[in-house]
């Protein structure tokens, strides 16, 4: 029962955040709701007995993504845009859009048999760094070193589209 | 009862996952739109770590480590083009970014 009421707690907060960041006029304000909507999902990863998961939601999506985006705002200075709607229809079109793969979504949910409930108090190993780590260097070895290629493209990729060339503009 | 049914996982990341959306079509802001495609990735990733546990398999831990990287890696180019775009346009409003010349 406790579960329950934090599992629907935690939900609400998630969804609130989720909203929040989707309807506030100041980019620095979605961001900051985005960052308690990830570490409301951290939580959850706890929950369903993930821990390492969940740190590292933390430290990458929360810390380390949110500060790119953050800085990225105030560098521009684009906190807020004026209004300018080239397609009078679009929001509410996609407003009626987006309900109705919400319902299809929750409609076709409901249709499956569902395999079973989702234990809440998981064996202390499962989904500790030590078991993540066993796996990715032995069955995921290859994907994890692959995994560092696309760092390193995505760390040049971003130097070469930002770099200004000497003596012209950008 | 420590019990919770999968199905609120799911039709809790579908809600998110539909903000998500939903964002990326009514939102002009381009880093909001990006925001929102953070929020989508984030749905999924609550699936795989809910189906992981119910299953009792590491390997949808390991995917979510994977999707994470790859996200570090989009955000990095992404907010790159931004800027690129923002240099050459002083504007991110996706609406007036509409001709491929510069």
């Amino acid at each position: 029962m406790t579960n329950l009421i934090l599992f629907l707690t935690l939900a609400l907060v998630a969804i609130a955040t989720a909203l929040g960041m989707l309807l506030s006029k100041n980019a620095v304000y979605s961001a900051l709701f985005l960052v308690l909507n990830f570490a409301t999902v951290a939580v959850f990863y706890l929950l369903l007995g993930a821990p390492f998961i969940a740190l590292t939601q933390v430290t990458v999506y929360a810390g380390a993504i949110m500060v790119l985006f953050l800085f990225v705002i105030m560098l521009l200075g684009t906190e807020e845009l004026p209004d300018s709607q080239v397609l009078p229809y679009q929001k509410p079109m996609a407003i009626f859009l987006s309900l109705v793969l919400l319902i299809e979504g929750i409609y076709l949910i409901l249709q499956q048999k569902m395999p079973a409930l989702v234990s809440n108090n998981p064996s202390a190993d499962f989904g500790s760094p030590k078991a993540i780590g066993e796996l990715l260097f032995s069955r995921y070895l290859l994907p994890f070193e692959v995994t560092s290629i696309l760092l390193l493209v995505a760390m040049v990729g971003a130097i070469v589209l930002t770099v200004k060339k000497k003596g012209g503009q950008s | 009862m420590n019990m919770i049914p999968v199905t609120y996982y799911i039709a809790l990341s579908a809600v998110l996952f539909t903000i998500g959306a939903l964002g990326v079509l009514i939102r002009r802001n381009a880093l909001i739109i990006f925001m929102s495609i953070e929020l989508m990735l984030n749905a999924a990733n609550l699936l795989f770590v809910a189906f992981a546990s119910i299953y009792n398999l590491l390997d949808g831990q390991i995917f979510v480590f994977f999707i994470m990287t790859v996200a570090a890696a989009e955000v990095a180019v992404g907010l790159a083009l931004i800027v690129a775009i923002f240099r050459t346009k002083k504007t991110i409003d996706v609406d007036q970014v509409n001709m491929l010349k510069g």
